[in-house]
């Protein structure tokens, strides 16, 4: 659809763009990103034949546009420069149906059925044509835009060329205007070349992304192959991190800020930590990294608070996130500062011991129910039961870890857990072989993200050794503090 | 909307009417419309209505009609609501033509004494092939603060040449002042026949760029977009309504208010959609025009005062009304 062979240019002797060339097939969505500076616009022009280019050549359909007409050219390709609502504002209808231009032609250049209906049909798909007789200068920036973009839409061309179609709109509109410019793409094979700022965006909605640096192509190609971690820093000099989108296979950035905090030592002490009658509760005055298992605010984030909370045997399951979340307010914790796991145990069982390590103190806060414990092994063909009986697990890291750091840490708290249960001869009643947890254990991992960052925890890292060691100690007094209460 | 635009043509040409009616029938002599085409019952009548009201009137409408058109056009493709046909300096270069012959006391030989409207055409016409020249030595495409610019650098070189004429004359300073402030009195026929092929030339290539106007309001990158031949109707505006201002200012002086404001009202009661917007201010401009011509010639009668003055005087008062209604309607 759209082929760009070696273009070099600028305005006047200041070269802008140095032999860029790149191709955008039918049906696809291009993405134009780079620093402020880099040359996007002035390539957008370049492409539109607004500028003509010094060396290299634009292909449009597979001919040279400098061998279109000014009209023929309109109806292949329409470009939308940043707009604003100019000093005489027109009707909706009218700055719409002005997209038609190239469409007619003769002295009176009489409106067609064809006309009306690319009008009404853009006004529809872009939802302004319940104002289409208002001023536009009376529209918010967003619907504004949203005109313009129907504007280009009734220009019913192949190729649609936008320069930061979502720049000061919030993100509301931003996600309306790109569904829908996606939709066009998607449904009914345009193609669109888009120029942004905003590098989540473009990975979001583009299949394909030209990353620019001082008026060369940096990287070229879909998403995940061009915004990679080390490149956007170099490119855009910040630092950044890719992180994974939710929903689509788009990777996403955030940005680091190098923020200068307060020198205030952040360290976790055995005073954090409190046994209280119905729950056991560590605060810290500071957020600490998790990954957890937990009931509330599971996964991986950045919390302050955790409780460990005793509920009794016959405790209702089906409403537990409500419940849980009333349960959480009533008692004064922010429930989006706090992590909260559930067990059956009573909190006096609890065991909290803490490890000396090279890079600092590690806590193991341990409660055991193992009424229920299982064979994981032998797990597979057995029916659902509810009944509570839980092994939670704590390990709060004075440390700095990594993401593989925290997954292969959660394994070797597992595999010491396990260990912990084999050396108790903790046994599975049905299958009558030794058990590996219950249904229903949880473990969580909280670090400060203080001092050296340790990239592993495995089994014989500096972290996962203290990590297997501790569990394991916990977990056995854990399980005979169980069994003594069991006795009693 | 098609009901809206129908009632603007009807009454735009219809207040034409009327003014022109107004026009030719009042007067220091009072003497009924249909004296026109009745010879028989009072010759002298018949001739003043003729040889001096009727001329007087026509000339007022094409004058009032091309400052508007040339105004609308303007504002449209400077995208800039203050600038009217005076902005790009044609009229002073028709007024240092004008200003000259009278300190001068020029007079050419065939035309004799319609040696100021000439030269004062031919001073306009150098004078904008002057600017434009230098707007596009200055910058190719010709950007809109490119062409606000030059108009500026031009008009206040050439008011300063009218300036130092004005310091220099001694009895012909009543004259040169009576000219500036513009007047359509005493012109005749002559210098209806004068304007007229550039009124007709200028509204003409005017209207045929009325879509490109249109799309030139979003700016000349998304003109080109939309298939627009920006830089050829760029020329083709400028030139047509350079021709229209320095003929009107050459038969009339410099006409303040008609450019400026009657495009406004006119965009104002019939929105900026300048396939309507060129036509309805011509109309609307030759009817503002003969009626200011009407009162500057009764009002102190048999005194006459400049037609500038009263065309401000009248002009204002009826642009603020609509601007104020207009505001207050939209909230």
């Amino acid at each position: 659809m759209l082929k760009v062979q070696n273009v070099s240019g600028g305005y006047g002797s200041t070269p802008i763009l140095a032999d860029i060339s790149f191709e955008v097939e039918k049906g696809k969505m291009l993405g134009i990103l780079g620093p402020n500076g880099c040359g996007k616009s002035t390539l957008l022009k370049v492409i539109s034949g607004i500028m003509k280019p010094s060396t290299g050549t634009v292909y449009v359909d597979g001919k040279e546009i400098k061998n279109y007409s000014s009209k023929q050219l309109a109806k292949k390709m329409t470009v939308l420069p940043q707009l604003h609502a100019t000093a005489f504002s027109n009707t909706v209808r009218d700055t719409v149906s002005l997209g038609r231009y190239p469409h007619q032609s003769g002295f009176f250049s009489s409106w067609k059925t064809e006309d009306e209906q690319a009008v009404v049909k853009a006004m529809d798909q872009t939802g302004v044509r319940k104002f289409e007789k208002a001023q536009l200068e009376y529209l918010s920036g967003g619907e504004q835009q949203r005109v313009f973009i129907a504007q280009a839409l009734a220009q019913s061309s192949n190729l649609l060329l936008l320069d930061e179609p979502t720049n000061h709109l919030d993100i509301a509109h931003q996600k309306q205007i790109l569904d829908m410019i996606r939709k066009e793409v998607t449904e009914h094979d345009l193609t669109v070349v888009s120029v942004f700022h905003d590098i989540n965006l473009a990975s979001l909605y583009c299949d394909e992304i030209l990353l620019m640096e001082d008026g060369k192509v940096r990287a070229n190609g879909v998403p995940h192959e061009v915004l990679i971690d080390d490149r956007i820093m170099d490119v855009y000099n910040a630092r950044i991190s890719m992180q994974a989108h939710p929903e689509q296979p788009k990777p996403q950035m955030t940005i680091l800020p190098d923020l200068i905090e307060l020198a205030k030592e952040k360290l976790i002490t055995a005073k954090n930590f409190k046994i209280k009658d119905e729950y056991v509760e560590f605060k810290s005055d500071f957020p600490l990294r998790v990954l957890s298992s937990a009931v509330h605010n599971a996964g991986l984030g950045w919390y302050s608070n955790f409780i460990n909370r005793t509920v009794n045997q016959d405790y209702n399951i089906d409403q537990v996130k409500e419940e849980f979340l009333g349960y959480l307010i009533e008692k004064g914790f922010a429930p989006t500062n706090t992590v909260g796991m559930m067990t059956a145990v009573d909190t006096r069982n609890a065991i909290i011991k803490q490890y000396e390590a090279t890079f600092g103190d590690v806590f193991v806060i341990v409660t055991a129910g193992i009424g229920n414990a299982m064979d994981v092994s032998r797990t597979f063909d057995r029916e659902h039961n509810d009944y509570i009986g839980t092994i939670n697990t704590w390990i709060v890291i004075n440390g700095k870890l990594s993401d593989e750091a925290f997954v292969q840490g959660m394994m070797t708290a597992t595999e010491a857990k396990t260990k912990a249960l084999h050396h108790e001869k903790v046994y599975d009643k049905i299958s009558n072989t030794v058990a590996t947890g219950t249904p229903t254990d949880s473990l969580l991992i909280a670090a400060t993200q203080q001092g050296e960052l340790m990239q592993y925890g495995g089994p014989i890292t500096e972290v996962g050794k203290v990590i297997g060691k501790g569990v394991f100690e916990a977990t056995l007094e854990a399980i005979q503090n169980y069994r003594k209460g069991e006795l009693q | 909307m098609k009901g809206k635009l129908f009632f603007a043509y009807i009454s735009s040409i219809g207040l034409l009417l009327i003014s022109i009616w107004l026009g030719v029938s009042i007067g220091t002599a009072e003497v009924p419309f249909s004296t026109l085409w009745d010879k028989e019952t009072n010759e002298s009548a018949y001739n003043i209505l003729w040889s001096i009201r009727m001329p007087r009137v026509i000339l007022a409408g094409l004058v009032g009609a091309s400052l508007a058109i040339a105004g609308a056009a303007f504002q449209g493709l400077l995208k800039n609501p203050l600038a009217d046909p005076y902005t790009l300096g044609i009229s002073s270069g028709a007024s240092v033509g004008a200003v000259a012959t009278i300190f001068f006391g020029l007079s050419l030989p065939i035309i004799g004494t319609y040696t100021l409207p000439f030269v004062g055409m031919i001073c306009a016409f150098l004078t904008m092939i002057l600017v434009l020249t230098f707007a596009r030595l200055v910058d190719r495409t010709m950007k809109m603060e490119t062409l606000i610019l030059t108009g500026v650098i031009f008009s206040s070189f050439l008011g300063s040449c009218i300036s130092l004429m004005i310091a220099l004359t001694g009895e012909q300073l009543r004259e040169i002042m009576g000219w500036l402030l513009g007047s359509v009195s005493m012109r005749g026929w002559p210098y209806v026949q004068m304007i007229i092929p550039f009124v007709m030339i200028g509204t003409i290539i005017l209207w045929l760029n009325r879509r490109e106007l249109n799309a030139m309001m979003y700016g000349d990158e998304r003109a080109q977009s939309l298939g627009v031949n920006v830089k050829k109707s760029k020329y083709a505006i400028l030139a047509g309504g350079s021709m229209l201002t320095g003929a009107a200012v050459a038969v009339s002086g410099t006409i303040g208010f008609v450019g400026l404001v009657v495009p406004h009202m006119t965009r104002m009661l019939w929105g900026a959609d300048h396939r309507h917007l060129l036509i309805l201010s011509f109309f609307n401009g030759a009817s503002l025009l003969i009626i200011c011509d009407l009162v500057s010639r009764t009002i102190i009668s048999p005194s006459e005062l400049p037609i500038g003055v009263i065309t401000a005087f009248i002009g204002a008062p009826v642009f603020s009304f609509i601007f104020y209604k207009q505001r207050k309607s939209r909230g």
